[in-house]
């Protein structure tokens, strides 16, 4: 019977088999690629790598199609008609790459600021941004701006880490879980993952956002929090456990600045700095002794609390004293927060008290005994088991920094970083704090290089990049006074401050995997229009425009020179330490992408272009003495390259004998050893160094030695930031280093040394009565940023989007299910469909992001459902804020790091009139693809061939 | 349910056939047929030609016709599959009843018995075709007492007005099939009328909330359906019609199948231009079943389409 | 054989456990479900329009999301529906060419293409919706339990589980032996209730659903303070007895 039906239990699920790592998302996780007479049959995930465990995702599963897309670039084009008409010519490598090294050499040449370049979703931000530094350039950045820097940058600066992807919650030992404003995440899949085990032991997750789908859906408690209030919440929260006097001041003195004291003197330029001595070691109160005594001492015991006089005199006292004062205050009471939140005020009570409940009363005790960086002995590593992630609910908001800040003063207090059951880093973190040398770009070397990294960590007013009238250096001003910690740059200001060039005029832009005339543009229009804007002789006002990109997208039209990349399984990548590792709390780990298959046209990886381009231009460090290229490809580059010695893009397998881990010579056969193990490396921590890392001995000698960090002197947690201080007393008119006279009140708010909330920008300029709806965009799970689309299947699940409103937001508008609905903002008007739902905060209206897509792109057809009935909610942002009382627009921004203010935005939704109802407006003009486009009617993919 | 019109054709023809079939062999026992050796071959033919046709139109419906054959091997648990051999194993007995009919005329006690045979045949034809829809549990304008009883009786009524049109064609004169066919054409709408007011009172089969198995969170309602556009379960299954429209239809239905064919049987019966009246009466009868036998499908609601809110 | 099998006394009774407490929705199971069919047993899985105005294809699994009950006790559910491989199905029973089946050895609903008609009465037959015609082969096709991965030896023992179940990120779904009270899936259904879908119509599904729970902490009355000064003195108290 088995026979006759034909049933074939066992076959093989192909020939051969691949490790490599996924690339549909960031999240890079570990894949078996699956062949079949050299074709592709089947993605799995890999069972022994750390990030995924063996599962795969939505997107993952699909990669196939992605391979497959018809909307694949063949061959390196050449604009030949006027941009964005997308008339092409297809052009050989030979020329495009000529072309390149000619222009780049003579900017070079002259002034290499003018070379400006920008990366999206790529993973090899350590060599593009080598790239800009060895050609001389500060104008790099990647996309950390327009996506969660401000988080990036709060975790860095107060706790050495960050949620974004260098911590993760304890997924074994947490007992309550925070997850704040994260729909989907670069962890998408660990997270996941963690979920799964945090349900099996039954702990309970609260997931704070105004929107209830996905991760939200399964959380034990849901608290639809107005959106941008956040940081109101969380200080709500650190008043009731302070007002309890249920905090961790073990682990403040130990671990956290909090003892450190302030010098209290008003209207000088030491006022809010740490009183420090002649050594400049901040000091401490001991209570034993009454001594001043610096605040590292070991033994010591020092007060909290109080104020001291120092022995000049002035008074100071403990920053934690300031704190307690400043979150005590009726102010931070739930009361008074509750209507603002859209939170009841028993709720953030009871959410306080479990936290209490859990870190206090039911700690994790692990018998592993470990030593501190003190050298004190711990038999046991006691942990409390609340642990917190957040991401853009909270980043994309212009209060972003201070938010996450907060957040991190939670933690602290409760004694829950990097211990059992609480958040914990992702090796290679903690960092010291700063986390690392300042940005560079004001000097060169001899060589035409950069002296540094065009990114980096400033310490105060310094070290911006500023000149002398206060005014920003950058292209995309990070690093001057309107984003002084724009660690990661602000990518979605490039294209309007290369038209404005109100500083200097650029030459070129250089976009690599990045969707900036779309998606990552925050009004697309307006970045349509820059990019096509013309001066009076007739030249376009942004001269040349470089992009790399694998596909068809919406930006592609508007490129000087297109240069088409691979896709994942066609090429060599590196997921390395020192960019955005893979790393997990159970030690670091790195990974690379092998090419499984050859490409079918005439494509080349962009980092091999990259690598080709920097030894035509003979860029220090990719050429020798001689001006011979170093290195022949991207693969090359990974095994050859040393960032420092015996440092180099791969931290597994070094040493003549690849037993070397971190730090180690070169070792030809890396990367057979990284293919040997699946394409990844990963590193064991022992027991007693996988919690209390800032502070723990053994692990911070192990990082030192595999060159993670430089010093492994105890990492102390930042709960009062003298950083920022430095940067209000600058406002306050302290100091060499002054902001613009525009910029001083609103840094003088914002640079507060403890975490405050304060209203998100855009709401300050934008009436509420006329706009009194929030509106947000949620990643979807099963789609990638704008890229999801052409994937066949993929887009079976989402071909379309909706605005969602709760259902009695609609009732009281007259709006009804699916109805045609016009969404206003200050910034203009769209066209979409509307779907009613119960889990949404009532002041907020939702949708799925890039789903809406230009008429045409990706090879879909015109009439595609993503371009008639699907819409992106950027036609109503703006990079811009309205124009304050000078006439000054402002970067749509946080005003700390430059982040993009994505969910600021505010609106007002009517129903549409008949004439407006059918399609989504703005509808663009349907782009035409620069070659023959030949979509099948059906796919059969997988058809056994025999059958047909 | 989707309409198709393979399917619509199928039940709708061969009732018709089947049902003329059947009173053929109960006129032919009563004596009530033409006194000539080629009507009853000549019926049987029209017979077996419309239920042939509604045969052929289902093997349009398969995705696999060259394989139909296969259908006939189910017949202990498959309705469809006993259709198909009933339908089959009617034609024999058929065609034995015209040829000895022709062969030995009217009197020929084996024809009027292969006659019966393939009367009875027919109707069990007819009535497994219909308990292939009362027997599918997810749809609850189907499954229920009403369904087999109604084809049954709608093929019976098409057959009796096919045969008052063949004996006004042959004889140019009232008769007792006009009669026959006004009684049938009451019942049956009776019938129908019976049926809708029993799904209009049906309470639904399931809920959103039983179907997820979410009975105690509440009221269930769909927020995201897996894929925007439609699949293969929401063309087959989801098929939806407007209360407003079906209302108009069932009007339709009532007239042009029931009513005006009745009084075009009672004209007929009464010798008022017989041949004109059962004419129109057979094509009005035509129309308003097929029409009937639409609404039937565009009715039935299947319980999957729940998942989806419909 | 189209009518239903008497299962063997010791007969498994295969199928899968779905968590509706820990599925999040990701439609990871419906997409790696439909990279390993379509080149699996019931190859392929066509796709209409994959690049046009109504894409549109065949997957054995679908995810929904739901909304119950309402104001502050409801609830969003993700909801994945596929083959429930139910112990009286009439998908099956329905069929007049033996297309569609039981096993008898393991309870998989299975359709043999090779002999079907392509009638799809099968389909009307499933009040789940869980059946999908291949209109280019012209055949049904459905959810198969992954019977060529779940037996297949060419694979480590520990692979041989459901396509969707190995990938599933939140680990929401659980495959197993129904009729062992020892199994995973046995265990999790006795202590989480799982549930039948639609247990009126007397299908009885094997997949049971594991309904949403809610996890609490318990808290003893908090002190709560009487202004700054009374707080600054509670806090001292705890700082100062550190
Ligand atoms: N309204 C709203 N807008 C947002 C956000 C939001 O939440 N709401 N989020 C923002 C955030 S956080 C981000 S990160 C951005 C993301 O926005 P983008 O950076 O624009 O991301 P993608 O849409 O993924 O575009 C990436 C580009 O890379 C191309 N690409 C894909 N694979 C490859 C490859 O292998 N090689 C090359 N060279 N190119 C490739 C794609 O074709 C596409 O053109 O969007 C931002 N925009
Ligand atoms: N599948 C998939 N995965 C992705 C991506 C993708 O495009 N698709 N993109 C990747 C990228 S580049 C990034 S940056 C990450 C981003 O990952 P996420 O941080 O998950 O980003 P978003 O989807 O923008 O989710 C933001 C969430 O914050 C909520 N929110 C908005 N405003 C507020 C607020 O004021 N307070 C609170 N508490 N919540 C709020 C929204 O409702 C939403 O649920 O995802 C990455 N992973
Ligand atoms: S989360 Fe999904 S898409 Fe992203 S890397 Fe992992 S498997 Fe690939
Ligand atoms: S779920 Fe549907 S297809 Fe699956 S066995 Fe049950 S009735 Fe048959
Ligand atoms: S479609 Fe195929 S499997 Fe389904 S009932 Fe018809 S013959 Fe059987
Ligand atoms: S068991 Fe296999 S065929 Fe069935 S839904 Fe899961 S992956 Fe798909
Ligand atoms: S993969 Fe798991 S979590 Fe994702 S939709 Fe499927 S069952 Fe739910
Ligand atoms: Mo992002």
């Amino acid at each position: 019977m088995k026979a006759t039906r034909g049933i074939d239990y066992s076959s093989p699920i192909g020939d051969e088999v691949a490790h490599t790592t996924c690339y549909m998302c960031a999240c890079r996780c570990g894949i078996k690629v699956h062949l079949k007479d050299s074709q592709l049959r089947y993605i799995e995930g890999n069972r022994d790598h750390p990030v995924n465990r063996g599962v795969l995702c939505a997107k993952g599963s699909a990669g196939i199609m992605n391979v497959l897309s018809p909307a694949r670039l063949r061959k390196p084009l050449k604009r030949v008609g006027e941009r964005g008409a997308g008339e092409f010519e297809e052009i050989e490598w030979e020329e495009a790459l000529s072309i390149i090294t000619e222009r780049l050499a003579n900017i070079r040449a002259t002034d290499a600021k003018r070379f400006v370049f920008f990366t999206g979703r790529d993973q090899s931000q350590s060599l593009t941004g080598y790239f800009a530094q060895m050609f001389g350039s500060l104008n790099f950045a990647a996309h950390g701006g327009f996506c969660t820097v401000n988080m990036a940058a709060a975790g860095l600066y107060s706790v050495g880490g960050a949620f974004w992807e260098f911590g993760e919650p304890d997924w074994d030992y947490a007992k309550i879980f925070l997850l704040i404003g994260v729909a989907e995440d670069h962890d998408s899949n660990p997270i996941k993952l963690g979920l799964g085990k945090l349900k099996e032991r039954g702990a309970k997750i609260i997931a704070v956002n105004p929107v209830r789908t996905g991760y939200g859906a399964i959380a034990d408690e849901f608290i639809g929090i107005t959106p941008g209030t956040d940081g109101l919440f969380v200080l709500a929260l650190v008043h009731c456990l302070l007002d309890s006097g249920q905090i961790d001041t073990e682990f403040l003195v130990r671990y956290t600045n909090a003892h450190y004291l302030v010098i209290d003197a008003p209207g000088t330029a030491e006022h809010g700095l740490f009183a420090r001595d002649e050594s400049g070691a901040p000091l401490c109160l001991d209570r034993a002794d009454g001594a001043l005594k610096p605040a590292s001492t070991i033994g010591a015991d020092p007060v909290l609390l109080g104020s001291v006089t120092l022995l000049d005199g002035r008074a100071a006292c403990p920053a934690f004293a300031i704190l307690a004062e400043r979150y005590l205050t009726p102010d931070c009471a739930p009361e008074a927060v509750a209507a603002r939140c859209g939170i009841p005020a028993e709720t953030i009570r009871r959410v306080a008290a479990e936290l209490a409940e859990v870190a206090f009363n039911q700690p994790v005790t692990l018998n592993v005994p470990w030593t501190d960086t003190s050298g004190r002995r711990h038999e046991t590593m006691q942990g409390r088991p609340v642990a917190m992630h957040a991401m853009r609910g909270i980043s994309a908001h212009s209060n972003g920094f201070q938010t996450c800040r907060a957040i991190h003063m939670l933690q602290m207090l409760l004694g829950a970083v990097d211990t059992p059951g609480s958040w914990r880093y992702k090796s290679p973190y903690p960092k010291p704090i700063p986390a690392g040398p300042p940005p560079c770009g004001k000097t060169h070397l001899e060589n035409g290089a950069l002296a540094g990294s065009p990114l980096g960590f400033p310490r105060g007013p310094e070290d911006l990049l500023v000149d002398e009238a206060g005014e920003a250096l950058r292209l995309d001003r990070a690093f001057s006074w309107d984003a002084p910690l724009g660690v990661h740059g602000l990518m979605h200001m490039a294209i309007a401050e290369a038209h404005a060039q109100d500083r200097y005029p650029i030459d070129t832009l250089m976009i690599y995997m990045a969707n900036v005339a779309w998606n990552s543009a925050m009004n697309p229009g307006d970045a349509m229009r820059l990019l096509t804007d013309k001066n009076p002789d007739g030249s376009y006002r942004i001269p040349f425009f470089i992009l790399a990109d694998a596909f068809f997208s919406e930006t592609v039209p508007y490129a000087d020179i297109v240069l088409p990349d691979t896709t994942y399984l066609e090429r060599y990548d590196c997921i390395s330490l020192l960019d955005r590792p893979i790393g997990s709390a159970h030690g670091p780990a790195d990974a690379i992408r092998i090419p499984v298959l050859k490409p079918d046209r005439d494509v080349r990886p962009f980092q091999d272009v990259l690598i080709d381009l920097a030894g035509r231009l003979k860029l220090p460090n990719f050429a020798d003495a001689e001006g011979k290229p170093l290195y022949s490809s991207y693969a090359d580059y990974m095994v050859r390259h040393q960032r420092k010695p015996g440092v180099g893009p791969l931290a597994g397998f070094r040493g003549a004998d690849g037993d070397a881990i971190g730090k180690g010579e070169v070792n030809p056969d890396q990367l057979d050893r990284y293919i040997a193990n699946g394409s990844f490396w990963r590193h064991h921590l022992p027991e007693d160094q996988l919690y209390y890392k800032h502070a723990n001995q053994a692990y911070l000698q192990t990082a030192k030695a595999m060159g993670l960090i430089d010093c492994d002197t105890q990492i102390t947690l930042q709960i009062y930031s003298e950083t920022l201080q430095k940067f209000r007393l600058a406002a306050q008119g302290h100091g060499a280093h002054q902001p613009p006279e525009r910029l001083r009140a609103r840094l003088e708010k914002v640079m507060d040394p403890l975490p405050i909330w304060y209203e998100p920008v855009e709401a300050t300029m934008v009436s509420r009565e006329e706009y009194p709806l929030h509106a947000l965009t949620q990643r979807p799970m099963a789609m990638y940023h704008s890229w999801g689309s052409q994937n066949a299947w993929l887009r079976q699940i989402l071909s379309e989007n909706r605005l969602y409103l709760n259902h009695e937001t609609a009732a009281a508008l007259g709006i009804a299910d699916e109805d045609w609905v016009v969404v206003e903002s200050r910034n203009g008007a769209l066209t979409c469909q509307a779907r009613l739902m119960e889990g949404v905060n009532p002041n907020t209206v939702w949708t799925w992001n890039a789903i809406g897509k230009r008429s045409g792109a990706w090879t879909l057809d015109k009439q595609a459902p993503e371009a008639e009935r699907g819409f992106l909610l950027n036609h109503i942002i703006s990079e811009y804020l309205p124009p304050d009382a000078n006439g000054h627009r402002a970067s749509n921004s946080d005003p700390i790091t430059g982040q993009a203010a994505w969910f600021d935005l505010t609106v007002r939704v009517r129903k549409a009139t008949d004439a407006e109802a059918g399609a989504t407006f703005p509808h663009h003009e349907p782009l035409r693809a620069p070659f023959r486009v030949e979509n099948p009617e059906h796919l059969q993919f997988g058809a056994k061939l025999e059958t047909r | 349910m989707k309409p198709a019109s393979s399917v619509l054709l199928l039940t709708t023809l061969t009732g018709f056939g089947y049902g003329l079939l059947a009173w053929l062999a109960v006129f032919a026992l009563c004596g009530g047929l033409p006194d000539s050796r080629w009507f009853l071959p000549v019926a049987v033919v029209v017979a077996l030609a419309f239920a042939g046709a509604g045969l052929v139109a289902s093997m349009l419906h398969l995705g696999r016709p060259e394989r139909a054959w296969r259908a006939f091997s189910q017949w202990r648990s498959s309705w469809l599959s006993r259709e198909g051999v009933a339908s089959l194993v009617t034609f024999p007995p058929a065609l034995g009843f015209a040829v000895l009919w022709w062969l030995q005329g009217p009197d020929s006690a084996v024809a009027i018995i292969l006659g019966l045979i393939a009367g009875a045949l027919g109707l069990v034809t007819v009535f497994c075709t219909s308990m292939i829809y009362a027997s599918l549990k997810p749809i609850r304008q189907w499954h229920n007492p009403h369904t087999a009883p109604d084809y049954m009786l709608f093929a019976l009524f098409s057959g009796a007005v096919l045969l008052a049109l063949l004996l006004a064609a042959w004889t140019g004169k009232a008769s007792m099939a006009a009669l026959v066919a006004l009684a049938a054409a009451i019942i049956a709408g009776i019938a129908k009328l019976a049926y809708w007011r029993f799904i209009d009172a049906q309470p639904p089969l399931a809920t959103l909330a039983s179907a997820t198995g979410l009975k105690e969170y509440g009221e269930v309602r769909p927020l995201d359906a897996p894929h925007f556009t439609e699949n293969y379960v929401l063309r087959e299954m989801g098929y939806r019609i407007a209360r407003k429209h079906a209302a108009k239809l069932r009007r339709f239905v009532v007239f042009a199948a029931f009513l005006l064919p009745a009084v075009l049987a009672a004209l007929a019966a009464l010798g008022a231009a017989p041949l004109a009246a059962s004419l129109v009466a057979a094509l009005f009868t035509a129309l308003g079943l097929f029409t009937e036998r639409w609404l039937f499908f565009a009715e039935a609601t299947h319980v999957s389409t729940l998942y989806y809110g419909r | 054989m189209t009518s239903l099998p008497q299962p063997a006394p010791n007969a498994k009774k295969l199928g899968l456990v779905i968590d509706l407490d820990t599925c999040v929705g990701c439609h990871a199971c419906a997409v790696n479900c439909k990279e390993w069919n379509t080149g699996g047993h019931s190859a392929p899985l066509p796709d209409h329009q994959p690049y046009g105005e109504e894409p549109d294809g065949v997957w054995f699994n679908r995810i929904h999301s739901f909304e119950a009950g309402c104001g502050s006790s409801s609830k969003t559910v993700n909801f994945p529906r596929s083959c429930l491989h139910c112990e009286n199905p009439q998908c099956v029973t329905v069929c007049p060419t033996g297309a569609s089946y039981k096993r008898e050895e393991d309870g998989i609903v299975l359709v043999n293409a090779d002999i079907c008609i392509g009638c799809k009465l099968c389909s009307w037959a499933c009040p789940y919706g869980a059946r999908e015609f291949d209109e280019l082969a012209g055949v049904m096709k459905k959810c198969t339990l992954c019977i060529d991965r779940i037996y297949n030896e060419t694979l480590p023992e520990a692979e041989r589980e459901p396509a969707c179940v190995a990938t599933c990120p939140s680990r929401a779904r659980h495959f197993g032996d129904f009729n062992d009270p020892e199994s995973k899936v046995s265990k999790l259904v006795a202590a989480r209730g799982g549930v039948d879908l639609m247990p009126e119509l007397g299908y009885k599904p094997v997949n049971k659903y594991l309904p949403p729970r809610k996890a609490s902490i318990p808290t003893k009355p908090q002190e709560q303070g009487g202004g700054t000064g009374n707080a600054l003195l509670r806090l001292l108290d705890k700082v100062l007895s550190r």
